[in-house]
């Protein structure tokens, strides 16, 4: 029966407050307090920042840790084994087998264009190699730093024959698919705003959706690096049917990026990347480096070969660097055939990415 | 009632309303500190790695385009104007998207409930059909059969003069300057003159009985506002026919096919689901009420609608907030078939500065205030139908 606490006795109301005043209330919530402090400390803790050498902890870890692209066939592609190849990769496995001694001892984290930044800086990848352009906005904002080219590439755009148009000049009033977020993409506009045309943009956030809007009709013109133009083409299967226009939209030096503050880490994929280089200035290759090695050789190639000592110790590397990397992966020329040139079904030509002796930008900084 | 009246707050451990406060001060403290700590972490770890921060980016030339805006832009644009183009377009196919999926809605949902066998089986499907793909799948089947269905500018369908038909979109004529929006606002203020006139009438025949006629006013006033407006705009209108030129056309106003793409994909796909909330709702009024109205002499259609939907209404609205919710954020998918909405443009924004924080804060900050807004709107109506009781 409901009894108001008006009628209760007062002994109770003093029993009640007694219990709430009860010890064990406050033990609970000194706990919770002190559970939370130590919650607090722990974080603060945890929160030592990445800000630490990378070269030492690739080095501790064992193999090092590379950002590619999704899917980008010769650049960053798994084969039909389900092997990543792709000159990126490859990159990766000279830096591997300079660091390591062995070109295996690295893992590929594959990266959307608008994860590829945060990955980096956050410590998740060591080492970019996703064909980003080299652009100053990106050294100075971002906290990293680019740190070479592996790819020069320029940006064209791809219409069908049936345009009729010869020149990136007369395209007023198209409707170009283009991917959003991407130097393609400010580099297309700055091209009609410097020719006071307007145009449609169509932002379709990947590779294969703008390759099927083009297709079907949807844009008279797709824009990217003349090379995945090139590549597209050869992926409709008429290649006759569209026309690569001539004119070069921008310069897009591709290349490796890696974080501020870490000149050793740096160092080693700088020179990595020259290396590739110099072999091939040499006529180093893969099959050849063995037998150079043993014959009478003169001394640049003593010192990259490491028959001369000394070149590896300020890398923080064994003098073999080089070697290692000539001999599991080969040099320039060996990657660039293996997955754009020749030896590819991309059958590109070498272009502005031959060695400077023939006429190209390719020209690797003396290892002295 | 002595033991009710409130005792002077004693600055003692025995006193529990001050342990109480107490405790509650000391969690308030440790939240705050747990987020100053965060914040000034993140500030720190980002300052080391020289990474930009701060809204100044906003300022900076955008300098990329945008396919489709409700308001001027250039790529000479700050970024702030280009978050705004993108959040205009949201709210754009967010409002059409909300009004078109009620009525599609609504109308499924009482055809689920019809007698005729082959109409509540069409809807079942439906309804069984839409529910079970996913969003995003739903949007890219539409943009791809808008995108193969239709022809190319060259071939595009041309059923009347200035309306043109094709894979651009759909392109009609349009008309522009001082004297439209003159005549636009007399539009909005002839809809709502007409509604507050049915009201008063709708009020005086309640007390009176006098029965009113609203035709000739209304129509006396959508003839007249607008010539208003007209009048007062300059008189001055440039009208604006589509026409073929170039790659595309020139003139006319477009409905993109990526818009149209995503108002049918969103449409469709919430419809779906108020549908189920409204027979929910319909079958929540006890049979009752049926055959009470039915008893009167009224016919199906108007027990429904007088009776039966006044009534459902209590139980559909609450869900019903939430499909808009889903609405209103599932209209960020349209990065995937190319519409620039808030999301798509933040995200560009995002890449271009490398500032992925804020982009993200301005994100958050634009949809929670939309939310908020239309969970108010939906809240006061809700209240307003409420069942008062005595």
């Amino acid at each position: 029966m409901y009894v108001p606490d008006r009628v209760r006795p007062p002994a109770f109301h003093a029993q009640r407050s007694a219990l709430k005043n009860s010890v064990s209330h406050r033990k609970i919530a000194m706990k919770l307090v002190r559970l939370a402090a130590a919650a607090l400390i722990g974080l603060c803790l945890s929160g030592m920042g990445h800000a630490g050498q990378t070269f030492d902890t690739v080095k501790k870890r064992g193999f090092v840790q590379c950002g590619v692209s999704t899917n980008l066939p010769g650049f960053a592609f798994t084969d039909s084994k389900g092997e990543w190849q792709g000159i990126d990769v490859d990159t990766c496995r000279a830096i591997a087998a300079a660091m390591f001694g062995n070109a295996t001892k690295f893992k590929v984290i594959p990266l959307t264009t608008q994860a590829r930044f945060t990955a980096l800086q956050s410590g998740e990848v060591d080492v970019l190699t996703r064909n980003t352009t080299q652009t100053m906005s990106r050294d100075t904002t971002l906290g990293l730093i680019g740190v070479g080219v592996n790819f020069y590439d320029s940006q064209g755009i791809m219409v069908t024959k049936d345009a009729n148009v010869s020149s990136a000049k007369n395209l007023a009033g198209a409707t170009i698919c283009v991917l959003p977020g991407t130097t393609t993409e400010l580099n297309l506009t700055d091209w009609f705003r410097g020719l006071k045309q307007s145009f449609k943009p169509v932002l379709l956030d990947t590779v294969d959706e703008i390759k099927r809007a083009f297709a079907a009709g949807r844009c008279d013109g797709i824009t990217m690096d003349k090379s995945q133009l090139a590549l597209a083409r050869i992926a409709f299967g008429n290649t006759d049917k569209y026309v690569i226009l001539p004119e070069p939209l921008s310069k897009e030096p591709l290349g490796p990026m890696v974080r501020q503050g870490d000149e050793a880490w740096f160092n080693v994929v700088r020179w990595s990347l020259n290396a590739l280089l110099e072999a091939e200035e040499y006529n180093l290759t893969s099959k050849n480096v063995d037998e150079i090695a043993k014959g009478s050789i003169p001394p640049n190639i003593q010192r990259i070969l490491g028959t001369s000592p000394g070149m590896g110790k300020g890398l923080g590397l064994d003098d073999k660097w080089a070697y290692n990397i000539i001999k599991q992966v080969g040099n320039y020329g060996e990657m660039f055939d293996r997955s754009l040139g020749a030896g590819s079904p991309m059958k590109l030509d070498r272009g502005l990415n031959a060695l400077y002796t023939k006429g190209g930008l390719m020209y690797g900084w003396p290892i002295r | 009632m002595s033991s009710h009246h409130r005792a002077p707050l004693k600055f003692s451990w025995n006193n529990p309303e001050f342990r109480a406060l107490a405790y509650q001060f000391v969690v308030v403290g440790l939240a705050a500190l747990l987020a100053y700590y965060l914040v000034s972490n993140t500030l720190h770890n980002l300052a080391t790695r020289n990474i930009a921060t701060g809204f100044a980016f906003l300022e900076r030339e955008a300098g990329f385009a945008i396919g489709e805006s409700l308001i001027e832009y250039s790529p000479s644009d700050t970024y702030a104007r280009a978050i705004l183009v993108g959040l205009a377009n949201t709210l754009r196919v967010s409002a059409v998207a909300l009004v078109l999926a009620t009525m599609l809605g609504v109308i499924v949902g009482i055809a689920r409930l019809s007698s005729n066998w082959l109409v509540a089986r069409l809807a079942s499907a439906y309804v069984e059909l839409i529910r079970n793909v996913p969003l995003l799948l739903q949007l890219l089947i539409w943009y791809a059969v808008i995108g193969e269905l239709l022809p190319g500018p060259k071939a595009a369908f041309h059923p009347l003069p200035g309306i043109y038909l094709s894979n651009r979109g759909m392109l009609m004529p349009s008309v522009d300057g001082p004297a439209v929006t003159g005549i636009l606002w007399g539009l909005v203020l002839a809809a709502i003159a007409i509604f507050a006139v049915s009201r008063w009438q709708r009020a005086r025949r309640r007390q009176t009985g006098v029965p009113a006629r609203l035709w000739p006013i209304a129509l006396t006033f959508v003839l007249l506002m607008p010539t208003v407006g007209w009048l007062l705009g300059g008189r001055e209108f440039h009208l604006s026919i589509p026409h073929r030129s170039g790659f595309n056309f020139e003139g006319g106003w477009a409905l993109s096919p990526e818009l149209f793409a995503l108002l049918v994909g969103l449409v469709t796909y919430t419809a779906g689901f108020i549908a189920e909330i409204v027979r929910a709702g319909v079958q929540s009024v006890s049979h009752g009420q049926w055959e009470a109205a039915q008893t009167l002499g009224l016919p199906r259609s108007r027990v429904l609608r007088l009776v039966i939907l006044p009534q459902a209404l209590r139980v559909i609205v609450p869900p019903t907030t939430s499909q808009y919710l889903n609405l209103v954020k599932n209209s960020s998918l349209a990065v995937a078939i190319g519409y620039p909405d808030l999301v798509s443009v933040v995200n560009t924004v995002l890449n271009q500065t490398g500032q992925a924080i804020e982009g993200v804060l301005i994100i958050m900050a634009a949809f929670m205030t939309v939310s908020l807004t239309v969970s108010l709107l939906m809240n006061w109506y809700n209240k307003r139908i409420a069942l008062v009781e005595r």
